[in-house]
């Protein structure tokens, strides 16, 4: 079926707080939506069939894979975007954590997985490894070996139980 | 470990405020990535940019009968269709062979095909449309009518009389063949009091990069130059590849690469959808963006380690390792790849096995075969794990067969450590390692004898675990032996140009590249260690033909070593530069003065004289304040590569501790340890992560990975979700240490380090599950270890 045999259809969403009215072909996913229309390029596109979890983004405070979600499925839907949850700061010490234990190198999984990594530590403020390792096995990372992610994840889930209990 | 004194002396030069050589420092500019502002080439748009979309062939052999376009011309969006016949008109085809592999052979390769296709996946026809969507639907249109032909798959039976031959010009099937014999192979094995053989079978598996390959060719027609915006580890080689096959000159052509999606050597070569991108803008005048799918991923990206060896190993009872010997058979896919060639493989089989060992009997043949799947090449630990995997799994067995511990057999084995200088049987020059040391830290560090208590007690209770070791070598710091020798145009040298700007910072540009490893890291580290200044100062640029030196790239554990040295030779000489203006600014003698925190200071007692800024203020803008006849050269460019050796060989060793449940056949890997020597190390945190991701890939070959081929050529899990990678929860945590010797041939005395884990991690495990399965008389010499593999030699299926 060709893009112009298809009519577009009209969407109205948030994205990172934002919103955004446009005029789409209904067979366009989330992922390249945000990507080719938004230019939100921080949301990766690894294997565009669900598996390697590099365009993990938050739709309605959910973790979802953008690649297997229509954009259409999005219309007046909540999204936030790895651009979105830097600016806001809502994972500022969790991206440190990745800074100061090398925990990314080529970096085309990173966004995803500290999307992943920020949905787990919403739900369990104490993860130990083995629940970290578990939670993010749907994140690829092909250039860490993953030890230093697990670090990183398990130094800021201290880290704010610290914060809190001082608070 | 004995250093040398120059070395000494130079390091405890740097061992001052701002010294950051040994020290962990966080990389440079990671916020770009982590908070997805980086540009990645599948991120880049151009204006008038359209999109590629390969037609591939769906057959593994068959000849082309006709190709109708007419349909997929008229859909929306399309810009052109063109077959490969069309794009030969623009692009020359190529032969990858190398001088120095003697009788190499491949057959002319296309762009895309012409006349036949040879393995399922090859490009026939490209799309370019406005959109990606709108060339894929136009490539659905694209007719191609094919005669199939009988397919060469099985790498065992390529070279017998009545499999056909798949390039008749070359005569056979065979593409390259090494024989080596050294020592008395056959009075040996004779003399043995026992010898072991078994057969090493190896999975077919690839890289996988998350980002695919992706590339943005933008012909610019106006200025008759071609820019290459592609996610490479080798700027300079495809700068050389692109204008020689299109016609132009080297200037003519610049290659950028920004940020790349994981590389691992997938990287490191030209592919032909890519050459035929960089020709279909040069016909359409136009930017033309091709990024591979996840599919085509696994059907064009290079696999590599399909091989098959069998070995033979001689031990007397004592121990003593008499011989080895190997007989290696590899599939490589239809051509050898360009421009690095599909031979190199093999070749270091040949040249690695037995290589941390003292015996001088080894004899080995390997043979590379052609056949109709995706083409072979370098990948991460090229012939490493195929060398380590055969060596110390006989070694295992051998020990097993006269009933001695792994680890002692080893110990009386392994080169000594003051036996260096010395060369191995194949030949390979070993300035400095350490064998014996290595282990020694790494007994210590995984208490073995406790864990070999723990085994026992656990057996008792049915717990089937085991333990593994390897020792190894790596290649790293590759001189022009690797390439240049035999004729390609990859440079083994790299440069850097450090400069000091108008306000004090410094700029250098390196040759290197970046892929993650910590290139920009390092060069800033050695840069501000040698100039005195802080490393925020530092700005590194890499990854562009137009602003950087010349040089080989970031492949082969090559960065630290070669680009590392040149950085440094350059920063000191642009401290030379500083200090003699400095010595006219202040009315003193540059052997006076040194720089530490920004600032020219006393050599004596470190007093602050002048700020780096006001000096550069001074230079650029008050020159005339300066004496008559100074001319201050605040920029200093160098170059480096070895010459000494051909080689850096390092040294390591690895242990795995797994379980294997016996009844499901699943292996439970519980802890892995490495102790390897890079000689000096720049950043531990960034040498350690280097280790720690390269043991991973390993333990995906040994457990998961494999590209699964039909009889007739169709890869049958092309997919993510059917080629197992290794995931979080399947990972043990890795501990590192590392023995330090560093290599005298450069002042920085680094080595490489890139390749050290998975040169040895999927030895360890098989070897591991060996010693778990040793009960029950099992031996598996395959990988991936999959529970059916494992199952079958329980006899329970």
């Amino acid at each position: 079926m060709g893009a112009g045999t298809t009519a577009a259809h009209p969407i109205s969403l948030e994205v990172n707080g934002e919103r955004v009215e446009a005029l789409i072909s209904p067979r366009i996913n989330l992922a390249d939506f945000l990507r080719e229309h938004l230019k939100l390029t921080g949301t990766h596109v690894g294997c565009e069939h669900g598996v390697c979890g590099a365009c993990t983004i938050r739709v309605n405070g959910e973790i979802v894979r953008s690649c297997l979600m229509l954009a259409v499925q999005a219309n007046e839907a909540s999204v936030e975007t790895i651009e979105g949850l830097s600016d806001s700061g809502e994972i500022s010490d969790l991206q440190a954590a990745f800074r100061e234990r090398n925990a990314l190198q080529c970096g085309f999984c990173t966004p995803a997985m500290l999307i992943t990594a920020q949905d787990l530590l919403e739900s369990d403020d104490a993860p130990d490894r083995e629940r970290i390792r578990e939670h993010l096995s749907g994140n690829y990372c092909r250039c860490t070996g993953y030890q230093a992610i697990v670090d990183a994840v398990e130094a800021t889930a201290k880290a704010r139980q610290m914060n809190k209990s001082r608070a | 470990m004995s250093k040398p004194a120059a070395n000494q002396q130079t390091l405890s030069e740097l061992d001052r405020p701002n010294s950051y050589i040994g020290k962990t420092v966080p990389r440079p500019n990671l916020d770009r990535l982590l908070q997805g502002r980086g540009l990645y080439v599948s991120d880049l748009e151009l204006p008038r940019m359209t999109h590629a979309v390969f037609v591939r062939s769906a057959y593994a052999h068959a000849r082309i009968i006709a190709i109708d376009t007419s349909a997929s011309k008229k859909m929306p969006g399309v810009i052109a269709v063109v077959t490969g016949e069309e794009l030969a008109a623009v692009i020359t085809p190529w032969v990858g062979v190398l001088s120095h592999l003697k009788g190499l052979k491949s057959a002319p390769q296309r762009a895309m095909a012409v006349e036949k296709v040879c393995w399922q996946g090859e490009a026939v026809v490209a799309v370019v449309a406005t959109s990606r969507a709108a060339a894929e639907d136009a490539a659905e249109a694209v007719a191609i009518d094919y005669q199939e032909l009988p397919v060469v798959t099985d790498m065992r039976t390529a070279l017998d009389p009545e499999t056909p031959v798949i390039h008749a010009s070359l005569g056979d099937n065979l593409a390259f063949e090494r024989v080596l014999d050294a020592g008395a192979v056959d009075a040996a094995f004779a003399g043995s009091d026992e010898v072991v053989e078994a057969e090493f079978v190896f999975g077919r598996h690839t890289g996988v990069t998350l980002e695919p390959r992706a590339v943005v060719a933008d012909w610019n027609v106006a200025e008759a130059r071609l820019t290459i915006y592609q996610g490479t580890q080798a700027p300079h080689m495809v700068q050389n590849i692109a204008a020689l096959h299109l016609g132009l000159d080297e200037a003519q052509v610049r290659v950028v690469c920004k940020d790349v999606g994981g590389s691992f050597g997938i990287k490191v070569h030209i592919y032909a959808d890519e050459m035929a991108t960089y020709a279909l803008s040069k016909m359409l005048k136009r930017p033309v963006k091709f990024v591979a799918d996840r599919m085509e991923s696994f059907n064009t990206d290079i696999h590599a380690r399909d091989h098959r060896c069998k070995g033979r190993i001689g031990v007397n009872r004592d121990g003593t390792i008499t011989a080895f010997e190997i007989d290696d058979l590899t599939g490589i896919g239809p051509y050898s790849m360009y421009p690095r060639t599909s031979a190199i493989e093999a070749n270091q089989v040949v040249n690695l096995v037995g290589g941390p060992y003292t015996t001088k009997n080894y004899r080995a043949r390997a043979r590379v075969v052609f056949q109709n799947k995706n083409v072979m090449c370098q990948y991460r630990a090229v012939g490493h794990p195929i060398a380590c995997s055969v060596t110390e799994g006989l070694v295992d067995l051998a020990a097993m067969k006269i009933g001695m511990d792994p680890v002692e057999i080893r110990r009386r084995n392994l080169i000594a450590d003051d036996a260096y200088p010395c060369v191995s049987a194949s030949g390979l020059r070993f300035e400095l390692l350490s064998h014996h040391q290595s282990l020694n830290k790494l007994l210590k560090m995984m208490d073995y004898d406790a864990l070999r208590a723990e085994q026992a007690s656990l057996r008792k209770q049915n717990i089937h675990r085991g333990i593994g070791i390897a020792s190894f070598i790596e290649v790293t710091n590759p001189s022009a032996a690797f390439y240049g020798v035999g004729g390609a145009k990859i440079s083994s040298q790299d440069g850097v140009a450090v400069r000091l700007d108008a306000q004090g910072a410094v700029v250098c540009q390196t040759s290197i590249t970046e892929q993650g490893q910590g290139s920009e890291s390092l060069t800033a580290q050695i840069v501000g260690s040698v100039l005195g200044v802080s490393m925020e100062k530092v700005r590194v640029i890499l990854g562009d033909t137009d602003q950087t030196p010349y040089g080989g790239g970031t492949w082969a554990s090559r960065g630290a070593g070669i680009g590392g040295e040149a950085a440094l030779q350059a920063a000191k000489v642009l401290k030379r530069n500083i200090l003699e203006v400095a010595a006219a600014i202040l009315q003193s003698t540059p052997s006076e003065l040194d720089i530490a925190n920004n600032a020219v200071v006393n050599a004596g007692d470190g007093t602050p004289r002048i700020e780096l800024r006001e000096l550069a203020r001074i230079v650029y803008f008050r020159p005339d304040t300066l004496p008559p006849g100074i001319q201050p050269e605040l920029m200093a460019t160098r170059h480096y590569v070895p010459r000494q050796y051909p080689f850096a060989f390092t040294n390591g060793v690895q242990a795995s501790w797994l379980e294997v449940d016996t009844d499901t056949g699943f292996v439970k890997l519980l802890k892995h340890w490495v102790v390897e020597d890079c000689g000096t190390i720049i950043n531990p945190q960034l040498v350690d992560e280097q280790i720690r991701g390269g043991v991973v890939q390993g333990l995906g070959a040994a457990l998961f990975e494999k590209c699964l081929y039909d009889e007739r050529g169709q890869l049958t899990n092309a997919n993510m979700a059917e080629y197992l990678v290794p995931m979080s929860g399947e990972m043990p945590d890795i501990d590192i240490g590392h023995v330090v010797s560093p290599t005298s041939e450069s002042e920085l005395g680094a080595k490489g380090a890139g390749e050290a884990g998975t040169a040895g991690a999927a030895a360890v495990v098989t070897n591991a599950v060996n010693d778990a399965l040793s009960p029950f008389g099992a031996v598996i010499t395959e990988i991936p270890l999959t529970p059916e593999l494992i199952l079958t030699a329980l006899k329970r299926i």
